[in-house]
């Protein structure tokens, strides 16, 4: 009876279709538009070369793909181990909400470093070879193989949630390796992202002594967890006027409360840091590095620490400082250790870099790709709305036929 | 036995006879743009006159001694470490330490990752950034010579003696009774620095106005990742076992999600 019902206020609907939907805004125009200037500068970069696409030289043979595409975007991407931690190991269920939009900007993000190594690399057609020839003294071997194995895991990952649509019969089998997944996917990221810091350790004497440490591997790892948050909250306010949804605060204030207990440690981290090493006087020199380190740590994360643990955080414009300043801060380090930090040394014969409108398009396409697909799949999978547990919701498009008939 | 090479810096006339046999022997192109440079200018130049096809320079450093100004050569090239910190640097084994001494490239197993280029304790990596399909290059030493008891292109041709090619060891030995005296400076440059290198420098003019750099390390720089690397599995173990047991533990007694 019921059945015949639904049937009726469907008049005309296709049973069986799969529907696909990605609205068309000015936004998303200017992404495309990006994202189609990047696309051609990528296929000169393959064309004629680094030489001709990049500012790279021989004193800088790292620059800003490395400090944007790569480092920026494996800790901004932090937020998905993190969040899959507090989630699905801890079993905190209150962020389960913001569990999926988190993972799919970490698989996103990671989508995208893999992609920007691809153009940085000089022969990217050799990007197998550490797979079978081991260079396992070095640390970017360690990068290398936890980088790629994480990014596949992601992409089961997100299998389990594609085939809610797609492919429904692979569901049942995806789901029970989750747990594997999951915990494999917790390991990964936090061994590749402290060896990240680690890859700095073997510019001893090039790599100013403010960044320079033997934290790296911690530092850079406690920031890409507390970068986390600041994430979660940008995306979720962006996200929300672009789908139509909101967190609920008492969710993002939490998470933003975990976040800045991790800054706290990091920041008693940094202070014992400089007393190790006796470089209070360089701190408070006052030249570029020293203010630029500066400003690292204020803006970006005794400011936050404040607004964490105070009542700043309970409104929706104190979390988005919050995640603003969080983020910022984690930019700026990133920016430090590769730019700041190497400055003096690699400049010190007349040395100089400063990227190639070539790089920043680069950059800026990439992260546009990512944004459309984000809204493309945050449009027609079960991402934002998911809350676990009951029956999917009947939706106005594609409804669910079987959910509907019971 | 490892090889070595000794540079005598003052008895160096800078006749650049090292870098045409090196060119010629190692088939490397001619650069227009080189053409014009001077020994001098090449020693203000950012790379110390290195380029992907320049694997050695002549730079001259003009410098006072005992209140008279006196010129000096010095050749530059990759010091070849005894152990390199662009060895452990490359995650694909692209460049390897030979028992014989040099450090060589090998490009059809380079990624292009540039790791080694950041790592390298002198800076001495050239990227061949005009190409497409770009490789490192840098001195390698003449790895097939070396091997057969040849010595190196650039010692073969040396008109005074400046370069020495022979055990290093010797070398050593020589060095130092070599800057007894004599007005040498009290240091064989590549004994110790970032734990000792195949090419040794006597100067009786002071390294650092000659772009030496001083300050570098004497820990053989792969011993700074190298305790890292080995903690690495282990503690990727046993944080995956920690979290498996927080997981059983955590969802014991609860629905699990979804």
């Amino acid at each position: 009876m019921e059945l015949v019902t639904t049937f009726v206020s469907q008049a005309g609907a296709k049973l069986n279709s799969v529907r696909w939907r990605f609205r068309i805004t000015p936004m998303r125009l200017v992404f495309t538009g990006i994202a189609a200037v990047a696309i051609a500068v990528i296929l000169v970069r393959f064309v004629l070369g680094l030489g001709a696409t990049t500012n790279l030289n021989d004193q800088w043979p790292w620059g800003l793909w490395i400090a944007f595409d790569v480092l920026l975007g494996v800790a901004l991407a932090g937020g998905g181990y993190g969040t899959c931690l507090i989630v699905y190991i801890l079993r905190r269920d209150k962020f389960y909400p913001i569990a999926r939009s988190t993972m799919l900007t970490s698989l996103l993000g990671y989508i995208v470093v893999v992609l920007g190594l691809l153009i940085e690399v000089g022969q990217w057609f050799n990007f197998w070879r550490p797979y079978v020839s081991w260079g396992h003294a070095s640390v970017l071997f360690e990068v290398f193989w936890c980088v790629s194995c994480y990014t596949v895991i992601q992409i089961l990952e997100f299998c389990e949630v594609a085939t809610e649509k797609v492919f429904k019969g692979l569901h049942k089998y995806l789901k029970k390796a989750m747990p594997v997944l999951l915990i494999v996917g917790i390991t990964l990221p936090t061994l590749h992202q402290s060896s990240l810091g680690e890859l700095f350790y073997l510019m001893v004497g090039k790599e100013n002594v403010l960044w320079w440490s033997v934290f790296l591997p911690p530092f850079f790892l406690l920031s890409s967890f507390f970068v986390g948050a600041g994430m979660i909250v940008i995306e979720s306010s962006l996200a929300g006027k672009a789908l139509d949804h909101k967190v609920d605060i008492s969710v993002l204030r939490g998470l933003v409360k975990i976040s800045g207990g991790a800054m706290l440690l990091y920041l008693i981290l940094k202070v014992v840091d400089i007393a190790l090493k006796g470089t209070l006087a360089n701190v408070f020199a006052f030249d570029l590095p020293s203010i630029m380190f500066l400003i690292e740590l204020v803006i970006g994360v005794i400011i936050p620490i404040i607004i964490a643990f105070s009542s700043l955080s309970g409104t929706r414009k104190g979390l988005l400082w919050f995640g603003i300043l969080d983020v910022a801060g984690v930019i700026l380090n990133r920016f430090n250790v590769v730019f700041t930090g190497m400055g003096k040394y690699l400049n010190q014969h007349g040395g100089h870099y400063s990227p190639a409108w070539t790089e920043i398009i680069v950059s800026l396409g990439l992260v546009s790709i990512a944004c459309l697909v984000y809204l493309f799949i945050a449009e027609n999978f079960n991402i934002m709305g998911h809350q676990g547990s009951e029956v999917v919701e009947p939706k106005i498009e594609g409804v669910d036929y079987a959910s509907t008939a019971k | 036995m490892a090889k070595g090479i000794l540079v005598d810096i003052p008895k160096c006339i800078g006749c650049e006879s090292c870098s045409v046999a090196c060119k010629l022997w190692n088939e490397l192109e001619w650069d227009p743009q080189e053409k014009t440079k001077t020994a001098t200018d090449r020693a203000k130049e950012p790379n110390n006159g290195l380029w992907p096809e320049e694997w050695t320079s002549i730079n001259r450093y003009d410098l006072q001694k005992n209140g008279s100004s006196v010129g000096r050569y010095v050749k530059t090239q990759c010091m070849h470490c005894e152990e390199p910190a662009c060895v452990s640097a490359c995650f694909s084994k692209a460049i390897q330490k030979l028992p014989q001494g040099p450090v060589v490239y090998d490009q059809k197993l380079c990624v292009g990752c540039r790791y080694c280029m950041m790592a390298c304790p002198f800076d001495i990596l050239r990227y061949e950034w005009k190409k497409a399909i770009p490789g490192v290059r840098k001195c390698q030493m003449c790895p097939t010579r070396v091997a057969n008891n040849m010595e190196t292109a650039c010692t073969s041709v040396c008109p005074t003696g400046a370069i020495t090619f022979g055990d290093r060891d010797q070398l050593l030995a020589e060095a130092k009774k070599r800057i007894k005296g004599n007005g040498y400076i009290d240091r064989v440059f590549g004994e110790k620095e970032a734990g000792g290198t195949s090419w040794l420098y006597i100067s009786d003019t002071p390294f650092d106005k000659m772009r030496f750099r001083t300050d570098v390390t004497t820990k053989p720089l792969p011993s700074y990742t190298e305790g890292y690397m080995k903690m690495t599995p282990f503690i990727g173990g046993a944080w995956a076992t920690i979290l498996a047991g927080l997981y059983i533990f955590n969802n014991k007694n609860k629905e699990p999600l979804e």
